[in-house]
């Protein structure tokens, strides 16, 4: 019935004119208020939306017991980011939010990032795994999108399979065992004894320490594989002293990224030798002892707002939302293009409370950045250690630099 | 007997040099407490807890009182500047950390680090007046000689935000370096120093047209870039020279005021913050958080005469003739 349904909208604006026009006209009859004409004069708020993907039980490590089980790092560091963005956007007239697509486990993540990109978003971080986004980053869909990789330390991703449309937040493999290793020889504790798991993260991970082994004259003096072959809760005390007899080392560097049984390393080794690598000195992007150039700031804010810790993931994506919010202010637009163009320019420099300026490499889209060096209680150093020169950037002298790079845009 | 009149003879020459006569008082961050430096001696005379975490310090104008943020008790506490009690304290907000008075001495601009905003304080009434909300982790804040404007700049949005101060609303928002530490207005008011972690400089604003003039780099032999982290700003009143404290760096860089250049570096003591200068402007002084002293300057020959142990993580310091 077209008359019937064309008829409505008008008797619905008349009657809107009728219930407003009065209030409208008693509102002009007094002068105006001196803060009108300003009001009406502000321009309109340019507005950018940031997608957060996620799969469910992806990224979950084994916990001990007294560890609270965190269901939601990463997505909380990006919504902190966006807060500070807008505080910032308050008076760039810049507007920023955050769309959460967090896929169940068994979910399908293509459809769910196609859905994204079908709403018009082209800022993603993607709390994936590598294979996932490699994946996404590969789709004829992807060209004109970057894609924001806030937990990965894949190496693989970061050089012969690199992708010009993906940008790393946290410090790869490489990165973390070069930072350790610059501290080790800082120590001259060269003589390591290398103890992988059977995880394929715990290979990676173990090939990088070699490579950092070489880069700063340190020596494998063993290498042996953990196996799991018994019930490590109950007898480490007797099994870790055996698997670790019979070897002249400094210290132990331990390969365990799923926490299986590095944490049953320290103080049960055969001879008194401390602990390094996944557990025991560890290096990290981020983490709770880290207070110096106003790192407290950011640990306190994010506290209050998560009611627990900042974890390495949600330091990634928070960094990912501030390279975001920090171009469009300083290109002074929300344009993807202007966007991208300044945050991979030349003067981007991104403040992460490490004390330096942050940026991408601009051959692997690796932010450069100092690495944490940390006890379970203290912060022991921040790589790059003193001494460590390089001669365009010291950050560069951790992971891959540009002519050792395997990555080809 | 010898030591006694070479001491006579140091002090004798001291004095003779200038009138030497202020009191230095010193925030101990880590201590919760207050140093008290007899200036001409170069001695710690008395250290007096006071509230938690205390950090920013002025004296009002009068001298009779001093105001310290003791940035984990959430408050400004006043404190007499003979007897050293605490007599009161002003609603600052949360964690104040550092502030600044207006050229009349009656109200207090305090940033607000973790809340975004700078509240505005009435001393006399002891009333919060207006709060007004800034960028993410407002730090430097200075108010122009002529009272004009209030400046506050925010470390992670890093902008200087232009606060006219009789209606206390943004009129303006400048971007900046990098984490903008703190910010100074020369005495002639016409330029605004603000200085950044990050980019390890110093940029000097037009204040009439809120643009940068210059920016001034450092570089110091030996010593690595990102050890450079300019904090604290010192100008003289005739804008001859400006002062920068360089934070980890250990140094004061002496800066022309007119031709806006570096001419010297000055090793003071470990994690340089803030400086102060004495009341005549002869001397100024350091506040060194790391190594636990202040450095005291002679400005005729750009000279460090000698540092005086104080306390732990001394942060600011004032001057009372």
């Amino acid at each position: 019935m077209p008359p019937i349904s064309k008829r409505l909208p008008i008797i619905f604006i008349c009657f809107l004119l009728t219930a407003f026009l009065p209030a409208y006209a008693a509102k002009k009859t007094p002068p105006a208020p001196k803060s009108e004409p300003k009001a009406a004069a502000e321009p309109k708020l340019d507005k950018l939306s940031v997608a957060y993907l996620a799969q469910d039980g992806e990224t979950q490590l084994v916990l001990p017991f007294f560890e609270p089980a965190v269901s939601d790092r990463g997505v909380q560091g990006a919504r902190l980011g966006i807060q500070d963005d807008n505080t910032t956007g308050r008076f760039t007239r810049q507007n920023f939010s955050l769309r959460e697509s967090i896929v169940a486990t068994d979910g399908d993540v293509v459809a769910a990032y196609k859905a994204l990109l079908a709403e018009g978003h082209r800022h993603i971080l993607v709390n994936l795994k590598a294979a996932r986004i490699l994946e996404l980053a590969a789709l004829p869909e992807s060209r004109d999108v970057l894609l924001y990789d806030i937990a990965s330390r894949d190496d693989g991703l970061r050089g012969e399979a690199c992708r010009p449309n993906v940008l790393h937040l946290l410090p790869s493999r490489a990165m973390r065992a070069d930072a350790l290793g610059q501290y080790l020889a800082k120590k001259r504790w060269n003589k390591w004894f290398l103890v992988v798991g059977p995880g394929d993260g715990d290979k990676l991970y173990a090939e990088a320490v070699k490579r950092a082994a070489k880069r700063f004259g340190a020596k494998i003096v063993a290498e042996k594989a953990w196996q799991h072959s018994f019930d490590e809760r109950r007898t480490p005390e007797s099994e870790v002293p055996v698997f670790t007899q019979g070897v002249e080392y400094d210290i132990l560097i331990v390969a365990d990224e799923s926490g299986l049984f590095g944490d049953y390393l320290p103080y049960r080794t055969w001879l008194p030798r401390p602990v390094a690598g996944t557990q025991g000195l560890v290096a990290a992007s981020w983490h709770r002892t880290h207070e110096a150039w106003g790192a407290l700031q950011l640990q306190n804010r994010f506290r209050e707002r998560a009611g627990r810790w900042m974890t390495e993931e949600d330091y990634g994506a928070w960094l990912a939302v501030r390279a975001i919010g920090e171009s469009a202010a300083r290109a002074k637009s929300v344009d993807f293009d202007k966007v991208k163009d300044f945050m991979l320019g030349d003067n981007f420099a991104l403040a992460g409370f490490k004390g330096v300026p942050l940026s991408f490499r601009r051959w692997n889209g690796q932010l450069r950045q100092p690495v944490l060096i940390a006890a379970e209680r203290s912060l022991v150093a921040v790589a790059p250690v003193e001494g460590f020169l390089h001669p365009k950037n010291e950050l560069d002298t951790l992971g891959y630099d540009e002519p050792e790079s395997k990555c080809r845009f | 007997m010898k030591k006694r009149l070479t001491l006579a003879l140091l002090l004798g020459g001291m004095a003779a040099s200038s009138a030497f006569g202020e009191t230095l008082f010193v925030t101990l961050e880590k201590d919760n407490a207050l140093a008290v430096v007899d200036a001409a001696q170069g001695k710690l005379t008395k250290t007096v807890k006071i509230g938690k975490r205390p950090r920013g310090i002025v004296l009002s104008q009068d001298r009779k009182q001093l105001y310290v943020a003791a940035s984990d008790d959430d408050t400004i506490q006043v404190i007499d500047a003979d007897s050293l009690k605490v007599v009161g304290k002003l609603p600052s907000g949360e964690d104040p950390e550092t502030f600044a008075m207006d050229p009349e001495g009656r109200f207090l601009y305090v940033s607000n680090e973790d809340d975004n905003q700078v509240t505005v304080i009435d001393i006399a009434a002891k009333k919060a007046v207006k709060t007004v909300p800034v960028g993410v982790e407002p730090e430097g804040i200075a108010v122009s000689p002529d009272g004009k404007w209030v400046v506050s700049t925010s470390e992670t949005t890093n902008m200087a935000h232009w606060i006219d101060r009789r209606s206390l609303d943004i009129v303006d928002n400048t971007l900046v370096d990098p984490r903008p530490r703190a910010c100074a207005f020369t005495g002639d008011g016409r330029q605004l120093w603000v200085t950044s972690e990050i980019a390890g400089a110093l940029t000097v604003f037009d204040v009439d047209t809120r643009q940068p003039v210059k920016k001034i780099g450092f570089k110091i032999p030996g010593v690595t870039q990102e050890k450079i982290q300019p904090v604290g700003i010192r100008i003289d009143k005739d804008r001859r020279y400006g002062y920068v404290a360089l934070g980890p760096a250990n140094r004061v860089a002496v800066i022309d005021a007119q031709k806006l250049e570096v001419v010297d570096y000055l090793l003071v003591g470990q994690r340089v913050w803030n400086l102060e200068f004495s009341p005549d402007q002869s001397r100024l002084y350091s506040a060194n958080g790391v190594s636990n002293d202040i450095s005291i300057i002679d400005l005729e020959k750009h000279k460090v005469l000698k540092s005086v142990a104080v306390g732990h993580y001394p942060w600011g310091l004032v001057a009372k003739p």
